[in-house]
């Protein structure tokens, strides 16, 4: 629980897609606001179906979206 | 009928409150998780008064013992699933009016997962009440010990539900 592994920069890519809002993106990919609320702000990481709909809505490979960071 | 006023007293205070909503920043899906431990806790509370005024006022020999917390237990089910979808309309009403945020038509994969997760540790914890009331019987504690013990069980069962959705939609999964 807490802050996930999986950092993103969605926030960046919906701000650089026209102002995308959350639940626009959200009806994209098929999930609540909510859902893409915990995704932005590190609570939830997607499942890799998921993350696969997010690359694919902003045209992006996963990597540039996604990156994972270990622990030290 | 103070109870039910009081129930639409929370709807209104968790979803009018703006400033309040502001501050706590509450989705749909807390909102309702809220009014249900809310609902959980009042008819648990009720319920469980009525029950135990009947059972004071009853002189019962064992093999009624065993019939009256069946039955007890028995009603609380339809009772508590009424009570539940009429206060879970209520609120859907008030949120939408207060708000104008609609309720989500379906669950994602991060509901479905803390549902689940919540499930598991409600499951624990009936689980626990489960063998402790049957530990009563093996200390020759009588059969009402066990019913009440595991009436209780089921209620903490479902608050605990409640609590760890709860969490986890605010603490992240």
């Amino acid at each position: 629980m807490g802050k996930s592994l999986v950092s993103n920069n969605i926030r960046k890519l919906r701000f650089n897609h026209n102002e995308m809002t959350q639940q626009q993106l959200a009806d994209q990919v098929g999930v609540t606001r909510q859902t893409i609320v915990a995704i932005e702000n590190e609570k939830y990481s997607p499942t890799l179906e998921l993350a696969f709909r997010i690359a694919l809505v902003f045209s992006l490979p996963l990597e540039e979206i996604f990156s994972f960071a270990e622990k030290t | 009928m103070y109870y039910i006023e009081y129930i639409v007293f929370v709807i209104i205070n968790l979803t009018v409150n703006k400033h309040r909503l502001g501050e706590m920043n509450m989705s749909f899906q807390e909102k309702k998780i809220i009014v249900s431990l809310c609902t959980t806790v009042l008819i648990f509370i009720l319920y469980t008064i009525n029950v135990f005024q009947t059972y004071q006022d009853r002189s019962l020999d064992p093999t009624e013992t065993f019939k009256f917390w069946a039955a007890a237990i028995l009603i609380l089910i339809p009772i508590a699933i009424v009570a539940k979808l009429i206060i879970h309309i209520i609120f859907s009403i008030i949120n939408t009016i207060a708000t104008k945020e609609k309720e989500p038509k379906f669950a994602d994969e991060l509901d479905k997962l803390i549902g689940l997760k919540a499930l598991r540790n409600s499951h624990f914890v009936f689980v626990l009440g489960f063998l402790l009331s049957i530990s009563s019987l093996v200390l020759d504690m009588s059969p009402s010990v066990m019913f009440i013990i595991l009436f209780f069980s089921g209620f903490l069962s479902e608050v605990a539900g409640n609590v760890t959705q709860l969490y986890m939609y605010r603490r992240g999964v």
